[in-house]
């Protein structure tokens, strides 16, 4: 790891003004991918300026089918919130689900989202739960806010404060790991809302990160049902190939994944 | 270079570090805690694991700064009086050891996950909980084995415990 | 035996120690003044170097040297050895290339040494390492050894025309291809065996610390044999000479075959010290040793096995090339020539064998051996290969195993090896058994309606542990003698030392060897300790590889042990005034059979000390020592089967069971022998499933270099195992053991591969059977 000055931020406001007095310094919160990518010396932050403390940005609301979840939230919090599990099963199942337990215990939501890494699970849940986020300056649709491999909406020194989404009629996530670094190859989160509307996000196999299928969208929107994904083509074109899966691979994987989340909605 | 604050299995302590130096570090190099091993630069293996504030994590993955303030317990806490914690008695009685070097995580990780479910663990679910930790020498059937045993004696301890 | 001798099933000692976090290994020294290295490592597969600037990384804070390979040329620091001769079949010697502890003219992989940078904090170190800058001039590069003999390929060294090592066989090529052309069936196969990564959980790591006042020299390291490492240090590099060289290998977090060799880091890390005048450390991170520890297997073989028409085998046919990476290791060349083809009979009758392997160098680093070495290599062949011949034929895979079985011993097979004792049926029936193998139709059938499709299959292997005898090892090649010492130190108060040359990293020899003293002398096994690893303590010994420890390290335990008695039983009836023949030991008490005389133990060793009434001419103490050199290897062998459901969906395969059924002879303590089996089972159910090394053809560059990418096997990866032993005690050593460590990694890939590709219905799938590949060839199967 290079040389870094570590601050620990009070407030957001705190984190604003410590995070602006360097050109090179970054926010961190569980540090769950930061940290290891600092040790590969592959990030290079002069400043580091720890979230993790700051009160305003911590823990779950339920209002009726409203959901709010601050942005250090671990995913520990997320799999084990009672009142989450009662509104929106699926996001805590999927937070059950990422890395493992010692990373769920500092792993945040806000870090995740911000992160936008492409076998991220998080940013799938977004995009088909059309979730807000929130910032310490304004909010930003899910949709808007992920845009490309570790490529988000966020300006310089913006900070991700919360997000917040109603909870669907029906949502599940099915995933495929990676076999080696558990990351998802392909995870898929289907969402239906009480109008019938469908959304599908697909993380882990779009070589531009997460995306919305719009295929299965329809095919769900039309018929709600493991088989009705079943029927859907998947285009490789635009899907990642690696050591572990090909392109037609995660192509297999992203209908089978769907099916899955259909099943377990 | 900052001062860096935290208590370390009941005991403050107070050093002065570089602000890169990681958790782990802190510990080995400074502390001279050196139960607590680095097996990965991946954060993968969990040869690291420790408790912070009750909590199984992993001090490859954080710098000391983030843990200052914090609660911190390492393998060498874990014992009382030199008596064995009943993990760490369960993996010596169901061999759930060979070269010992990912034992002082998995140990730390398994009585995290105790403290979690309690008696409730069956084999499925220690196996998944034990995701963030790798073994070469046992295949983990005697760590998972060792696990569930702890569990149970602990489980037990605790019903007698509350009756 | 009691509760604490031969065969029971006791509690490690050692564990406390690792249980507590106070295990010691080598990282975990601190010693004053000490500084940390780190190394200026090849980005590419293969380069001249140019040149190397250092002048920046100098000015560091913290750096107090940058060493470079041409002043440790200067210092006369030798090159890196293999320590096995292998002639070619034309009767030429191995071509080994040079092999420089840090490079100077010429990189050949990924992660070569070209320089060391020592500094105040490992931070610095690494600061610095970055800061030399090397000028290289690329060279094109090769990885694939089948690639690499063919024309117009880099040529990795002079002195190895073609990248070709050695062109080697074994067996009668005539018999065998006469047996072939008569017979009624042949099955032919090609088999790859992927390349791993021995990923002990403790990374490699070395402190040098050079005493300028006595010109002596301590080295801390990961090693499984720390006195064949003060040998080749000393003899083959000029560190220093041996009475000047102490290694100490203390705790050792694994090693599988990856902590035999002698690597560069360690050599550098002493003469930096002396260099630098600083002792210097070096702990290896995770990618470096992706990057840089000995890999293994890597095979790429073809095999014809002929039946005649009865399913009798009557010949095998095998060619395979090796892959050595760019050096030669230490054992290297013995692995798939005296580990290999010498196994390639297996469990069965084959009149005639025939053997041709050639090792070739590639851009890739070295290749050693691995957990099993050669064996699981042979087992793998042979297994997949009577497997696909059972489904050619409409035989079952345990009729033509049976029978083809060898059913009498001692059996000379064509490839040198002797078989001493052995009943391959008992493990056959044993795992069958265990397996509900006759239930299988009905589980099948109801995974199907599960969607699921599930598989079974079996492997026969056996393997060679206890390389020996000496002289024969000699005869074939070998630069070491394959003994092992021990002595056994009775203290005037009765309690036991034992120094072994064998070396525990996981194995429990603080419990085994220990239980070896109570069996014999009836002592409380908390009164014994073992001793190892530390050359100023134990004066020599071969370490600890190729399951050898028990084999060969325990009986030279108790040859010592036999000397101890002896003399112990001499001062017992001298003190009772009996004859030395009555003496027996029960219970911590040497006794006058059939009287109620007897002394305790404590009592005859202070006698032995005080040496007030001893016999006549008798030297005072008890302290005994022994070599002992095996008179044969041994055979363990047995049976494994694995039964596995594949989501044809993902290709996933979910293992629901594995049963293993081994031979072991007997067994001192079956809870660790059990411990071994299970270990060894993950290590060839993460070569079946899902462990491979892949460098990038063109550039060189290990694309498997972290546990982001290689993938280890985890809990949730695998199931609890069945386990069971039967037992033909080895004729040939005081205990009648064979050895137990690497059965489970040689047993095992082949009864899994059997089974996947049972039940896929495709025969056509390699290692490792990712969920990727197998949901291809489920499909292929299929369409």
């Amino acid at each position: 790891m290079y040389a870094t000055s570590y601050h620990r931020a009070s407030s957001v406001a705190d984190a604003v003004k410590l995070q602006s007095a360097s050109d090179e310094a970054k926010y961190v919160s569980g540090g769950m991918t930061l940290i290891p990518t600092m040790k590969q010396r592959l990030a290079a932050p002069s400043d580091l300026v720890d979230l993790r403390h700051v009160a305003e940005m911590k823990g779950i609301s339920v209002n009726g089918s409203r959901v709010r979840i601050g942005a250090a939230t671990t995913h520990y919090e997320v799999s084990s919130s009672a009142e989450l599990k009662a509104a929106c099963p699926a996001i805590s199942h999927l937070a059950a689900h990422i890395g493992d337990p010692h990373v769920r215990h500092m792993g945040t939501i806000g870090g995740s989202i911000a992160n936008n890494d492409p076998a991220a699970d998080y940013p799938s849940a977004m995009l088909a739960l059309g979730a807000t986020i929130i910032t310490n300056t304004r909010e930003i649709s899910a949709g808007d806010f992920f845009t490309g491999l570790f490529e988000t909406a966020l300006e310089e020194g913006e900070i991700v404060v919360a997000v917040t989404f109603d909870a669907p009629a029906k949502a599940g996530y099915s995933k495929f790991p990676n076999p080696a670094s558990r990351y998802a190859m392909a995870g898929v989160f289907v969402t239906k809302a009480g109008d019938g509307s469908v959304r599908v996000a697909v993380t882990g196999a779009g070589s531009n990160g997460v995306f919305r299928h719009a295929g299965l969208e329809a095919a769900l929107a039309a018929n709600w049902s493991a088989d009705a994904a079943a029927g859907v083509d998947i285009d490789a074109t635009d899907l990642l190939s690696d050591l572990h899966g090909s392109a037609e691979y995660r192509a297999n994987l992203v209908k089978v994944m769907a099916k899955r989340a259909v099943a377990a909605a | 270079m900052a001062k860096v604050a935290m208590t370390v299995n009941g005991r403050k302590v107070s050093k002065e570090c570089e602000d890169r130096t990681l958790l782990v570090h802190f510990l080995r190099d400074t502390l001279s805690l050196t139960g607590t091993h680095v097996g990965c630069d991946t954060s993968q293996c969990g040869a690291c694991v420790v408790h912070m504030d009750g909590k199984a994590v992993k001090s490859c993955s954080m710098l000391a700064a983030q843990a200052a303030g914090s609660d911190i317990l390492t393998i060498e806490g874990l014992a009382a009086n030199g008596e064995l914690h009943p993990v760490q008695a369960a993996f010596k009685a169901n061999h759930g050891l060979q070269c010992g070097f990912c034992t002082p995580g998995m140990v730390m990780t398994a009585v995290d996950m105790i403290n979690r479910y309690g008696a409730k663990l069956d084999e499925q679910t220690v196996r998944e909980n034990l995701e963030g930790n790798i073994c070469r020498c046992t295949g983990y059937h005697n760590i998972v084995k060792a696990i569930l045993a702890a569990a149970e004696e602990m489980g037990a301890a605790g019903r007698q415990a509350a009756e | 035996m009691g509760v604490e001798g031969i065969g029971a099933r006791v509690a490690r000692k050692e564990d406390k120690r690792f249980l507590m976090g106070q295990g010691k290994y080598t990282d975990d020294m601190f010693v004053p003044g000490m500084r940390y290295a780190a190394f200026v490592r090849s980005p590419h597969a293969h380069a001249k170097i140019r040149s190397i600037d250092t002048s920046a990384a100098e000015e560091m804070p913290g750096v107090i040297g940058v060493l470079n390979g041409k002043q440790m040329l200067d210092d006369g620091i030798g090159n890196l050895i293999c320590g096995w001769m292998i002639h070619s079949k034309d009767g030429s010697p191995m071509k080994m290339g040079a092999w420089r502890p840090l490079a100077h003219d010429t990189v050949r992989y990924v992660g070569d040494a070209v320089a060391v940078v020592v500094a105040d904090t490992m931070g610095e170190a690494r600061d610095g390492a970055e800061a030399v800058v090397v000028d290289y001039d690329v060279l094109p590069a090769v990885t694939d050894a089948v690639k690499a003999l063919g024309t117009g390929q880099p040529q990795l060294h002079p002195e190895a025309p073609g990248n070709l090592i050695y062109d080697w066989e074994i067996g009668d090529g005539a018999a065998t291809d006469a047996a072939i052309a008569a017979a009624a069936h042949v099955t032919e196969m090609k088999i790859v065996n992927n390349r791993l990564a021995p990923n002990p959980m403790e990374p490699r790591a070395a402190l040098g610390i050079y005493d300028s006042a006595e010109d002596h020299y301590t080295c801390y390291t990961t090693s499984q044999n720390p006195h064949v490492a003060r040998l080749v240090m000393s003899a083959f590099y000029n560190v220093a000479p041996e009475n000047k060289l102490r290694v100490i290998a203390p705790d050792v977090g694994g090693g599988f075959g990856s902590k035999i060799y002698i690597y560069p880091e360690e050599i550098v890390c002493l003469w930096a010290s002396k260099r630098t005048g600083v002792p210097v450390k070096w702990t290896s991170d995770r990618t470096e040793a992706f990057l840089t520890d000995a890999h293994g297997r890597d095979h790429v073989s073809t095999v014809k096995m002929a039946f005649d028409a009865n399913n009798r085998v009557t010949a095998l046919k095998v060619d395979t090339i090796a892959n050595f990476g760019a050096y030669m290791s230490l054992f290297s060349s013995a692995v798939p020539t005296y580990l290999y083809a010498t196994l390639l009979s297996g469990q069965y009758n084959f009149p005639a064998i025939h053997a041709n392997v050639r090792a070739v160098y590639t851009n890739t680093v070295a290749v050693d051996a691995y957990r099993g070495a050669g064996r699981p290599e042979a087992t793998y062949l042979l297994e997949r290969t009577m497997e696909t011949a059972a489904r050619e034929l409409g035989v079952s895979p345990a009729e033509l195993r049976r029978i083809n079985f060898i059913r009498s011993f001692p059996h000379q097979t064509p490839v040198i090896m002797n078989y001493d004792a052995g009943d391959y049926e008992a493990s056959l029936e044993a795992a069958m058994a265990a397996a509900d193998w006759a239930g299988f139709p009905a589980r099948k059938a109801e995974a199907a309606g599960r969607g699921m499709k599930r598989g079974i299959g079996m492997s026969c292997y056996i393997e060679a542990c206890g390389i020996a005898p000496s002289a024969a090892v000699g005869s074939l090649g070998a630069g070491v003698g394959l003994w092992e010492s021990a002595e056994v130190r009775v203290n005037a108060v009765g309690t036991v030392e034992v120094l072994t040359g064998s070396h525990s990293h996981g194995q429990g020899h603080e419990t085994t060897f220990a239980q070896l003293v109570a069996d014999r002398f009836g002592v409380p096994l908390d009164s014994v300790s073992i001793v190892h690893g530390d050359t100023d303590k134990v004066q020599m010994g071969m370490g600890t590889y190729g399951s050898r420890s028990g084999a060969v390290g325990m009986s030279a335990v108790v040859k010592a042990l036999d000397k101890v008695e002896a003399k112990a039983k001499k001062i017992a009836a001298h003190l009772m005034e009996a004859d030395e023949s009555d003496i027996v030991i029960e219970n911590g008490a040497l006794k006058v059979a059939g009287t109620d005389k007897s002394v305790p133990w404590f009592q005859m060793a202070l006698a032995a000390y005080t040496a007030h009434n001893l016999p006549s001419g008798m030297e005072p103490g008890l302290k005994e020592g022994a070599f002992y050199d095996p008179a044969n290897f041994t055979f363990p062998a047995g049976c494994y089967i694995a039964e596995v459901e594949i989501d044809p969906e993902t290709g996933k395969t979910k293992i629901v069971q594995f049963v293993a059924a081994d031979d072991f002879g007997n067994i001192i303590n079956p809870m660790i022998v059990e411990g071994q089996v299970h270990g060894g089972i993950a290590q060839g159910i993460g070569q079946a499933l899902l462990e491979g090394v892949h460098y990038d053809p063109e550039t060189g560059q290990l694309l498997t270099a972290s546990y982001m990418d290689y993938t280890m096997p985890r809990a949730d990866d695998l199931p609890s195992f069945q386990v069971s032993h039967q037992v033909t005690p080895c004729p040939n050593n005081p205990l009648g053991i064979k050895g137990c460590g690497e059965a489970g990694a040689i047993g095992s890939p082949p009864a899994l591969m059997n089974a996947i590709t049972d039940a896929i219905g495709n025969n056509d799938l390699t290692m490792p059977a990712t969920p990727q590949k197998v949901w291809a060839a489920a499909r292929a199967a299929t369409n």
